[in-house]
């Protein structure tokens, strides 16, 4: 049984991280293990830390508009250093017309004001790869 | 009557009929069903409460309350180039708003050009791109300072920004003795909720202090600090923890320009504070009407200050963004009222209120424009501006101002304990008391115990698409050109001997204001006068506690 790994990380320059520890604070009581950046991490730290701790999750949390700089470069990254198998949610503000662009990046998790903590944590368990043996 | 669908993961299943047994405010304060002349006996009104303009001001500030002046309306606006903020200020203008609010891009608040690296993706997104005095001049042209007083959020580079403006109003012959404005200029609510910091705690006093001390010599009529109790609230904290930290930051300042040499009543006549207005009416309300007595008590009695400038609490109020939903965005209008309507009767001298679309981006001009008719309706059609403190008296009221300023002293103590309001941030206490209240409030909204219309309950489907403003890269590379211009254009040698000059001046213990002043003269850019500094000071680096 394998406990699922989660980069919790604030990229750009924002510091409003109430919504970013709010839900590292409930992955952890969902069970997952959860490892917080703090502020204003570049996407190359946040792809070394997602490497070094063999991260399963990197969630964003974003609020200030930077999500179209930040996001596809993150996923290059993660491209660049062959990882496949990283699952990259985001959370904040982002505007309805930019969803497409982040689906098409392939990320799919994409949570506005609003989102329940729970729907965040469902969605991780479904879409996590590979999927973990027994979690709970 | 149905029951509206609830959101789909809420654990617990309450219907609209099932009440509970009991109330509590938000701060955890439990309620009584009913309020009687015994929940007052031990209130004196002298002492406690007092005329309206009398100590210790838990009634307000002037006798006469709005009907002699009513609150500046003053809607806080900035996004993309100087040149559209610039539009923007002057259709609020025109709309009949009294007054100006800057919010500066990211970039400019963390004290970055907007060509350096970590200002990719940033710039003019979350409020105005200010690089250079250049922008500054753009941002007010045609806006006479002689006349408008503006406020500017803005805190680490704080006295770079006030330099800026008082250079724009020299330019347009403006006396800085004349001019009058706010520089929000609170560090410590940065390191607490905020978190937009540059340098460590010491030197970010002392950026402080100096603005104190140069604005009670030249600017007098300037408001150099707004100490922010709005930031923390929405980091999570409750009522009784805004107010208590609030008040305690502003001792915290006090305290520091006394132990820099300044007279208490040269300076503190001129700090203001900037509050939250949330949800919970009643329990907003008493937070104003404490928050003034506890500052009026403890400027007379601890600090000694003798002029009742000094002693009379100041305040603007914003109402709670966090409040705002992004689904049901029409709602918000009716929230955003009702906040508005308890800073009011709570005696707030300015106000803030936030648009409907405020959850989805930076607001339309349509939507702001109807935040800034929410508060001509409160002023000139409820008819609640025409007699002052009209809830003073109630029972409920003053049971709850009580019982917030008793729940502040004993925050005071605690922080007073580890040492004081910067050994208390140091340790991470007052960024884990937010955090904790923040994941309880997400929690009571999820098992249904705190009902938010819209999203947990009288949940519909679709969403009505209201229009949003978006900011495209265009900004940026508009910004960043015409910085490369400006670097190519400016007197290099006066360039460089004024931000020596600056780098030495952190060294020292002069006041770094007219250092700042001459840099800003030179068209020194923001990036390079933060970097003077962070050469000389270091920068800050927290240690996260979730």
């Amino acid at each position: 049984m394998r406990t699922i790994r989660v980069i919790i990380a604030k990229p750009g320059l924002d510091g409003h991280d109430r919504g970013a520890k709010v839900i590292a604070r409930a992955l952890r009581d969902a069970g997952m293990e959860v490892i917080y950046t703090g502020l204003r991490q570049t996407p190359e730290q946040i792809v070394d830390a997602a490497v070094q701790e063999d991260a399963d999750v990197i969630g964003l949390s974003i609020l200030s508009g930077a999500h179209n700089h930040v996001c596809p470069r993150i996923v290059e990254l993660l491209k660049a250093r062959k990882v496949d198998d990283v699952l990259v949610v985001v959370g904040g503000i982002i505007p309805d017309v930019d969803v497409p662009k982040l689906r098409a990046l392939g990320i799919t998790g994409v949570f506005p004001p609003g989102t329940f903590m729970q729907q965040i944590v469902d969605f991780i368990r479904d879409h996590v790869r590979p999927a973990p043996s027994g979690t709970a | 009557m149905t029951a509206g669908k609830r959101g789909t993961s809420a654990t617990a299943e309450p219907t609209r009929d099932d009440r509970p047994d009991r109330f509590c405010t938000t701060s955890g304060l439990t309620v009584d069903p009913v309020y009687t002349p015994a929940h007052v006996a031990a209130l004196d009104y002298e002492r406690d409460l007092n005329d309206p303009g009398e100590f210790p001001f838990t009634r307000g500030i002037h006798r006469d309350g709005y009907a002699g002046k009513l609150w500046t309306m003053r809607q806080f606006a900035g996004f993309g180039t100087p040149e559209e903020t610039n539009q923007r200020y002057r259709h609020l203008l025109e709309a009949g708003g009294t007054g100006l609010s800057v919010a500066f891009d990211l970039p400019t608040l963390m004290g970055r050009d907007p060509d350096h690296p970590l200002s990719l993706g940033e710039v003019g997104k979350c409020g105005v791109s200010i690089a250079s005095l250049a922008d500054m001049e753009r941002l007010f042209a045609e806006i006479p300072l002689s006349t408008i007083t503006t406020s500017m959020t803005i805190n680490s580079p704080a006295a770079i920004l006030l330099a800026m403006y008082l250079v724009v109003a020299e330019q347009q012959g403006a006396a800085w003795r004349d001019i009058s404005g706010t520089i929000q200029n609170d560090i410590l609510k940065e390191y607490i909720a905020q978190k937009e910091y540059i340098y460590p705690p010491a030197p970010s006093m002392r950026l402080v202090t100096d603005v104190f001390g140069f604005c009670a010599a030249r600017v007098p009529r300037w408001n150099t600090i707004s100490v922010s109790g709005y930031h923390i609230r929405e980091a999570g904290a409750t009522a009784l923890q805004e107010l208590a930290f609030t008040l305690r930051d502003g001792i915290e300042y006090v305290q520091y320009g006394v132990d820099a040499g300044l007279d208490v009543d040269a300076f503190v006549p001129r700090m203001s504070f900037f509050f939250n207005a949330h949800n919970d009416f009643f329990e907003e309300i008493a937070k104003y009407r404490a928050a003034r007595k506890l500052w009026s008590q403890i400027l007379r009695e601890q600090f000694g200050a003798r002029d009742e400038r000094a002693w009379k609490l100041r305040f603007h109020t914003q109402t709670a963004g966090v409040s705002l939903t992004a689904q049901q965005p029409y709602n918000n209008v009716v929230r955003t009222a009702l906040q508005a309507l308890a800073a009011v009767l709570g005696g707030t001298n300015s106000l803030h209120t936030n648009s409907l679309d405020e959850a989805l981006s930076l607001p339309t001009v349509e939507a702001a424009t109807l935040a800034l008719r929410t508060q001509q309706i409160i002023a000139h059609e409820s008819g609640v501006t025409d007699v002052t403190d009209p809830l003073g008296g109630s029972y409920y009221l003053e049971t709850l101002t009580s019982s917030l300023e008793s729940g502040a002293r004993e925050y005071f103590r605690r922080i007073d304990d580890l040492g004081g309001m910067v050994a208390a941030i140091e340790r991470g206490y007052p960024q884990r008391e937010i955090s904790d209240s923040a994941y309880a409030a997400q929690r009571a909204v999820e098992c249904g115990e705190q009902v938010i219309v819209g999203v947990n309950d009288y949940v519909e489907g679709e969403t009505p698409d209201v229009p949003t403003l978006y900011i495209d890269e265009s900004v940026a590379e508009q910004q960043v050109e015409r910085l490369h211009r400006l670097r190519r254009t400016r007197d290099a040698d006066r360039l460089s001997r004024s931000v020596d000059a600056l780098r030495a001046a952190a060294r020292s213990r002069d006041n770094l204001m007219p250092p700042l002043l001459e840099a800003v003269r030179a068209y020194a850019t923001l990036g390079e006068m933060c970097d003077a500094l962070r050469d000389v000071w270091g920068e800050y680096e927290e240690t996260p506690a979730i």
